[in-house]
């Protein structure tokens, strides 16, 4: 049934299938006798910012959790430049080419920042130790963290840590970057300087990004494409644009919330 | 059904412990995070050890003196101090202490490790969270627990010493001759033996409970007390059993 609704309101794929960087097909999802994902599919372009937005509890970040193999999925495949990579020894390409940036930030708590910065590094063995260190310490000094280097997480306030989370997922290079809620309990001047960051970081490693987010204001204006999930199934599949000119109550209400509460305070 | 279920369990200990060794050079760093471990194992054990060991010396010795004044063998007092230190008590007690201090601080830290998606973390990064986390706990543990034991059968036998001979005056030179007539290398050998075997058990009870923590049906904090509580029990059960096992064998 949901996935019926689903057909009748995506708006069809834009993107030519060989820019695919990223399909999930019929990925399906359970707890018990609760089911999460029920059938869902869509499909990630190269380059850009993927916005995956649903209303809490509809599985947004179960599902960036089974694309990384974090969870193992029921059904359904997911393909990563048209390959599978549903079982681990054909998830490596995918893990090698992606970074996570976790709701909590997951920073290493026992090690400092540069630690926590060379630990991705010295995980790949691809640069010298010198090498590595130029490399933690030119991407802390972007993120103007350089003065913590020797701080442990900790001692860093919440803007930071989030900065540092962000510039350990990016100093392997990644192809893709996961984002699960990166503005998660943030102030809106935080939040907006989260977004800003992970805009002008995509503009300029031209990662492709993949963003779970409750910030439908900010999400329409930063990423190229929005995933509207609703009760574990896609119920939107297109352009910011596209998404904007939807009539349906069920996204017109959650993008337009301010004038809802109004209205209903009225 | 319980036979089944403890078998699995046991399996799935021995698939974590083998894969932690055999990926412990897994994210490099492998010098630096076995020296962080030797400290955390080792010298942060040592006072409790040393303190534990003194007074059981302490009692040993007291215990012995009118036990053994009583068959009229109050000579004997440094083979009984000796043997029973050597062969039973610092095994069991070292282990049993070291469970209770590094195994809990283990169990916890890797349970917040789990909660807080460290562990996910480490296995997206490409690294295998039990090689980095755990194989260099194991590995310390093979040496850092026999020689906290054999450290416990010293500071204990002095111990003895000191109840026995300089406060109830036994001659000190016949309790060290039956101390060193008494010690052979069969017990010294049975004593490293336990040592490591409840070594590598403790360790790997411990790391295994705070690993899983997310599987014992909590959340959050109480994930992790569940795990703390269930490493420390199961590793102190499994160090009574396997020093069973173990003397059955070599006695």
């Amino acid at each position: 049934m949901n996935a019926m609704v689903s057909d009748k309101i995506t708006t069809p794929d834009p993107i030519p299938a060989p820019e695919e960087l990223l399909s999930v097909q019929g990925l399906k999802k359970s707890f018990g006798t609760k089911q999460v994902l029920q059938d869902v599919s869509f499909h990630v372009p190269h380059g850009g910012i993927v916005a995956i937005l649903g209303r809490s509890g509809t599985g947004k970040s179960v599902l960036l959790r089974c694309i990384v193999g974090l969870l193992p999925y029921d059904e359904g495949q997911i393909l990563f430049r048209g390959k599978n990579v549903d079982t681990p020894p054909f998830r490596a390409p995918l893990l090698k080419a992606c970074s996570y940036v976790f709701q909590h930030n997951a920073l290493f708590d026992s090690s400092t920042v540069l630690e926590n910065m060379l630990i991705p590094l010295r995980a790949r063995g691809e640069l010298s130790e010198s090498a590595q260190f130029q490399k933690a310490k030119d991407l802390l000094g972007r993120m103007e963290l350089e003065d913590a280097s020797n701080r442990f997480p900790a001692e860093l306030s919440g803007g930071m840590q989030k900065r540092l989370a962000v510039a350990r997922a990016l100093v392997t290079d990644p192809e893709v970057v996961l984002f699960d809620e990166p503005t998660a309990g943030l102030d809106p001047i935080r939040r907006n300087a989260v977004f800003e960051m992970i805009v002008k970081l995509q503009r300029e490693s031209r990662f492709t990004a993949l963003v779970v987010t409750h910030d439908v204001q900010e999400a329409l204006i930063v990423s190229s494409r929005i995933v509207w999930l609703d009760a574990g199934c896609v119920a939107f599949s297109g352009t910011p644009s596209a998404f904007e000119a939807q009539e349906d109550p069920k996204f017109s209400l959650f993008r337009d919330n301010l004038q809802a509460l109004k209205q209903s305070l009225r | 059904m319980w036979f089944i279920n403890a078998l699995s369990k046991a399996g799935s200990l021995s698939c974590f412990s083998v894969l932690a060794l055999f990926h412990i050079r897994s994210g490099g760093t492998l010098p630096a995070r076995l020296i962080r471990t030797t400290y955390e194992l080792g010298i942060r054990c040592l006072p409790v050890i040393s303190i534990v060991a003194l007074f059981s010396g302490l009692v040993l010795g007291l215990q012995g003196h009118y036990v053994l004044a009583r068959f009229g063998a109050s000579g004997m007092l440094g083979t009984l101090v000796s043997l029973s230190l050597c062969r039973e008590l610092a095994p069991v007690l070292a282990a049993v202490m070291m469970a209770g201090q590094a195994g809990t601080a283990l169990a916890a830290e890797l349970g917040i490790q789990r909660s807080t998606e460290q562990i996910d973390a480490l296995e997206l990064m490409g690294i295998s969270a039990e090689g980095y986390l755990v194989g260099p706990r194991l590995l310390v543990a093979c040496f850092v627990f026999p020689v906290l034991t054999a450290l416990f059968t010293i500071v204990g036998i002095t111990g003895g010493w000191l109840s026995g001979c300089v406060l109830l005056n036994q001659d000190g030179h016949s309790y060290w001759s039956a101390v060193r007539l008494a010690i052979h290398s069969k017990d010294i050998n049975e004593c490293l033996t336990k040592a490591l075997a409840f070594g590598l058990l403790t360790v790997a009870l411990c790391a295994f409970q705070g690993f899983n923590a997310h599987l014992h049906g909590e959340a959050g904090a109480r994930s992790v007390s569940v795990a703390t509580v269930r490493g420390v029990v199961l590793s102190s059960i499994a160090i009574l059993v396997a020093d069973y096992l173990i003397t059955a064998l070599l006695v």
